[in-house]
């Protein structure tokens, strides 16, 4: 058989799963800030930044 | 301040997971460009170099599977120090670096299964042994897919931090077998002709070329660990947050 096809092959499987874990890395990154978002657009604050407010003010 | 304890002060920040979102923000760009480039130009080289006088053009699959078993046991190793972290330091980026890490790893541990697997077809012409590498490579795959599961098995990372990082300790020991397993074992797995104490004994023109895909691709799995990282630290804060939601929702219910 052709050996260029198993190289071929070989390079396009690694490619097609290095960018699929790129691209569901970025999705995961996005959807939780996305979250982050809508939660502190609720008036959610995590302690630490209330905190942070707070000595800011004094 | 003494020496000492700027350098305690230090590391200190390093561990704040705010101070760590920070300087991943600056990094990540520049490390991910680096990576692509790199990785670029170790495989046009690869490319661009001779055959192998027995293995033809087959041999340009090293490129890119011999780079992926090596991050598959790097990665575990990132995983190991990451598990002492947890257990020994309790550093709070320790377990969001293991569980970050674990997908990333199997999906490198995969790769250099399914190339070795093309590979093996056209040189060896089978597609699979069960023999002592392509074995405990897959029991790395397995351990990694367990991993995984262990890491989002509970709500509370806190409890499940400390049963994935013992685990993943105990895994360890599949590494010195991976390493070995070509020396102990009769296998159609090459024994190792980079790694060897008596120096590398793959020609210049090839191993030029896989180092710098090799290194390549270790910085995009370090881009892709730092990117996950991210993420789990953003999911572990949308917790706490909803938890606290849920608190005031309780508290102004009962007034």
């Amino acid at each position: 058989m052709n050996h260029a096809l198993f190289v071929t092959a070989a390079y396009v499987v690694s490619a097609l799963a290095l960018l699929g874990l790129g691209a569901w890395i970025l999705l995961d990154q996005r959807a939780r800030q996305k979250e982050m978002a809508d939660l502190e657009a609720a008036g959610v604050k995590r302690r630490s930044e209330r905190k942070a407010r707070r000595d800011a003010a004094s | 301040m003494s020496d000492a304890a700027t350098q305690t002060t230090r590391l200190a920040d390093l561990a704040n997971p705010t101070r760590f979102l920070d300087l991943s923000g600056k990094v990540l760009p520049w490390l991910g460009a680096i990576a692509l480039i790199v990785t670029a130009i170790g495989l046009a080289m690869g490319f661009a170099a001779p055959e192998d006088y027995q293995q033809g053009s087959t041999v340009r699959i090293m490129y890119i599977h011999v780079p992926f078993a090596w991050i598959s046991m790097m990665c575990y190793m990132v995983m190991a120090v990451a598990a002492l972290g947890t257990l020994v330091w309790k550093h709070p980026l320790a377990d969001v670096s293991l569980k970050a890490a674990a997908p990333i790893g199997a999906v490198f541990t995969a790769l250099a299964l399914a190339t070795g697997s093309i590979w093996g077809r056209p040189m060896w012409g089978t597609w699979w042994v069960w023999d002592g590498r392509l074995t405990s490579v897959f029991v790395l795959f397995l351990m990694y897919l367990g991993l995984i599961a262990l890491t989002r098995a509970l709500d509370d990372p806190a409890r499940s931090a400390r049963a994935a990082a013992i685990v993943t300790l105990v895994g360890v020991i599949n590494i010195p077998i991976i390493k070995f397993s070509v020396e102990w074992w009769n296998t159609l797995h090459q024994p190792a002709s980079v790694m060897r104490l008596d120096g590398p004994t793959i020609h210049s023109s090839l191993l030029w070329p896989l180092l710098i895909s090799a290194l390549g691709f270790s910085l995009l799995f370090f881009t892709f660990h730092i990117m996950a990282m991210r993420a789990e630290i953003w999911r572990r804060r949308v917790s706490v947050m909803r938890r606290m939601m849920a608190k005031r929702a309780d508290r102004d219910a009962a007034t």
